[in-house]
């Protein structure tokens, strides 16, 4: 791996005793003796591998009614208790994460993949071009970003499938929360585009795609990674909140957001029918806040504890 | 400096300007409309519904719309009627029918009160975390205010503000579970739950930039004449670390300043937050672009007063 990356910023491991190594395993090596950051990130492996194979982890069906356990209290069958339906709350919560989970993946590679394209080449040509393009994202800031993602929703039909929902969420967290990135790839690429090495590339006769793509991406890869990792509990927060008023996915289909919704309504007889998607919600946002953070600190070390 | 405000704000103008015509645009463009169905959503036969868009000129063609509603704007200050509320006009709905009889009750001066009370609480908590916590870093004081803060980022604002409710309101019975403005009790809750994200957002951000400053080369040179730490902290390094963290501040009260659907939502508060919702939900066409202008607007001031800021902090920073 690290000879691909071979034109990588200098001197990343250069505090270390040890041989030189790439700066990728000498990153994962400080990830690895980050207590926090490990277990989050076990935390993050574990909710995504459950939600992916719900079917095979869930202890019941995911809307299966059993009128006789009604609204049951955490025990030992039911550890997150059942819904008004009898529902068992744990499974339901299991396959909320496909969607909570999925639409913040998804929508946080939605909205890389256009910021770091929008970045890229305002940061690499430079000049009125960047001009133009910075003040369009300047626009883009100008709008209020709730009302922006439920205007964007709004173009899927009322009544659409869930996949057809999940599609829109994606596209209207795409489509609103790319300008951050957009920043971050522009001003890398503008500060990394001036170095020796970006100038040999040129001189030698590279042409601008392989700069792009072989000097300044990989050279970039260690900010981009942690903005997509810190940018998803906002993206979990935001679908969340969509489900919460009512735009996301519908009954019997369960997200998060949705089940603190119904489970709110039912709070005061009910408490665990809000309190469980509450510290899904709650919990993965945290994981992925420290796993984020301890990226940045494995993958810079210069910055170590900041933030 | 006079020169430079209005430089700004004239540039301010052609992107409030494009943030006009994109959002008309884009209204044209989403799928159904605010009268194709009645107010208990049955859906109107198409003479009623072509009937009601003449009545407020919407089947007019779409550049003369957004001439009329300007002109209305620029010269009237007419946000226009609400299409859905019946007996509204956009500027009763958000200023109220007397704004001037009793200016702070109105949905626009409600929302800006918890705006800026939850906006000074997240400043004036916000930054002393961040600064104790890169004043001691890595020792406990550090990690207790980055796990806090941490937490703080973590927990949406709404599930904060059902465990505020669940135990100050419900459990303990000490602060009312809902409303605003009539003692101050109830801005207790809200305040807290709308400003503890932001409160630990600035002070992530405060330690982070102040670390950075303290490791650069005039802090060396403070300490190396034998200035005292607290001297070098708040006299040199602060106010050079403050300035990523004042960027941020402004869209952050611009946000804040302008409702916030869900909070307003929970605590049952009668401000301009919903209209961010609803009025998207109801296709009304003139709130929708009444609320995003508003925003804008607030936005645009708010970033003005942040470079203002500054000078303030960085006399090298000049405006001119």
């Amino acid at each position: 791996m690290e000879s691909r990356l071979a034109p990588a910023r200098e001197g990343a491991g250069d505090d270390l005793p040890d041989a030189p190594t790439g700066l990728w395993r000498e990153a994962w090596r400080r990830l690895l003796r980050n207590r926090v950051a490990v277990i989050a990130g076990l935390y993050i492996l574990l909710i995504t591998l459950a939600a992916t194979f719900a079917p095979l982890v869930t202890p019941y069906e995911r809307d299966a009614p059993d009128f006789d356990h009604t609204r049951a209290a955490p025990s030992i069958e039911h550890p997150f208790g059942t819904d008004p339906l009898g529902r068992d709350v744990l499974t339901r919560i299991i396959y909320g994460g496909r969607v909570s989970l999925g639409v913040a993946f998804v929508g946080a590679l939605t909205s890389m993949a256009i910021g770091l394209t929008y970045g890229a080449v305002s940061g690499y040509l430079g000049g009125w071009v960047d001009d133009l393009m910075m003040r369009f994202v300047d626009v883009m800031y100008g709008f209020p970003m709730l009302l922006f993602i439920i205007l964007t929703m709004l173009v899927i039909p009322p009544n659409s499938g869930t996949g057809l929902i999940m599609v829109g969420l994606f596209a209207a967290i795409g489509l609103v929360s790319w300008p951050g990135m957009a920043r971050l790839v522009r001003g890398q690429f503008l500060s990394l585009r001036e170095q020796d090495f970006v100038v040999a590339a040129r001189a030698l006769g590279a042409k601008p795609v392989r700069i792009i793509t072989r000097y300044l991406i990989p050279n970039s890869l260690g900010p981009i990674i942690v903005a997509l990792t810190l940018s998803i509990p906002s993206l979990i927060l935001t679908e969340s909140t969509l489900s919460f008023i009512g735009l996301g996915v519908k009954n019997p289909v369960p997200s998060w957001g949705g089940m603190l919704a119904d489970g709110w309504r039912a709070m005061r007889a009910d408490p665990h029918l809000a309190v469980f998607p509450a510290l899904a919600i709650t919990v993965t946002m945290l994981a992925f806040n420290f796993f984020g953070d301890g990226l940045r600190d494995a993958l810079d070390p210069t910055l170590r504890g900041r933030g | 400096m006079l020169a430079f405000i209005v430089n700004r704000l004239l540039r301010s103008i052609i992107v409030l300007f494009l943030v006009s015509v994109v959002t008309f645009t884009f209204m044209q463009l989403v799928p159904g409309g605010p009268f194709s169905a009645d107010a208990g959503g049955r859906p109107r036969s198409p003479e009623v519904q072509a009937k009601l868009e003449a009545q407020y000129g919407l089947d007019r063609p779409p550049v003369e719309q957004y001439l009329t509603y300007m002109t209305g704007l620029l010269t009237r200050f007419d946000l226009g009627p609400s299409l859905r509320q019946k007996d509204f006009s956009v500027n009763e709905l958000m200023f109220g029918t007397n704004f001037w009889a009793d200016p702070l009750h109105v949905p626009v001066t409600v929302s800006a009160q918890v705006g800026l009370l939850s906006f000074t609480l997240a400043v004036l908590v916000g930054i002393p975390l961040g600064v104790i916590a890169a004043a001691y870093r890595n020792r406990l004081p550090d990690y207790a205010a980055t796990l806090a803060a941490t937490l703080g980022i973590s927990i949406p604002n709404f599930v904060l503000g059902l465990m505020l409710i669940l135990i100050f309101a419900l459990g303990l019975g000490w602060l009312p579970v809902y409303g605003w403005g009539d003692n101050w009790k109830q801005t207790i809750l809200p305040v807290v739950t709308l400003g503890t994200g932001g409160m630990a957002f600035i002070a992530r951000l405060t330690r982070a930039s102040l670390l950075e400053t303290l490791g650069a080369d005039y802090v060396r040179t403070a300490r190396a004449k034998g200035l005292r730490e607290n001297a070098v902290l708040f006299r040199h390094a602060l106010r050079n670390a403050l300035i990523p963290v004042v960027t941020v501040l402004g869209p952050l009260l611009a946000a804040w300043l302008t409702g916030t659907f869900l909070v307003e939502h929970v605590f049952a508060i009668p401000g301009i937050g919903r209209f961010f919702v609803t009025a998207v939900f109801d296709r009304d066409y003139s709130l929708i672009m009444a609320a995003i202008l508003l925003y804008s607007v607030v936005l645009v001031l708010a970033n003005l007063a942040v470079d203002i800021t500054y000078g303030f902090l960085d006399p090298r920073i000049r405006f001119d």
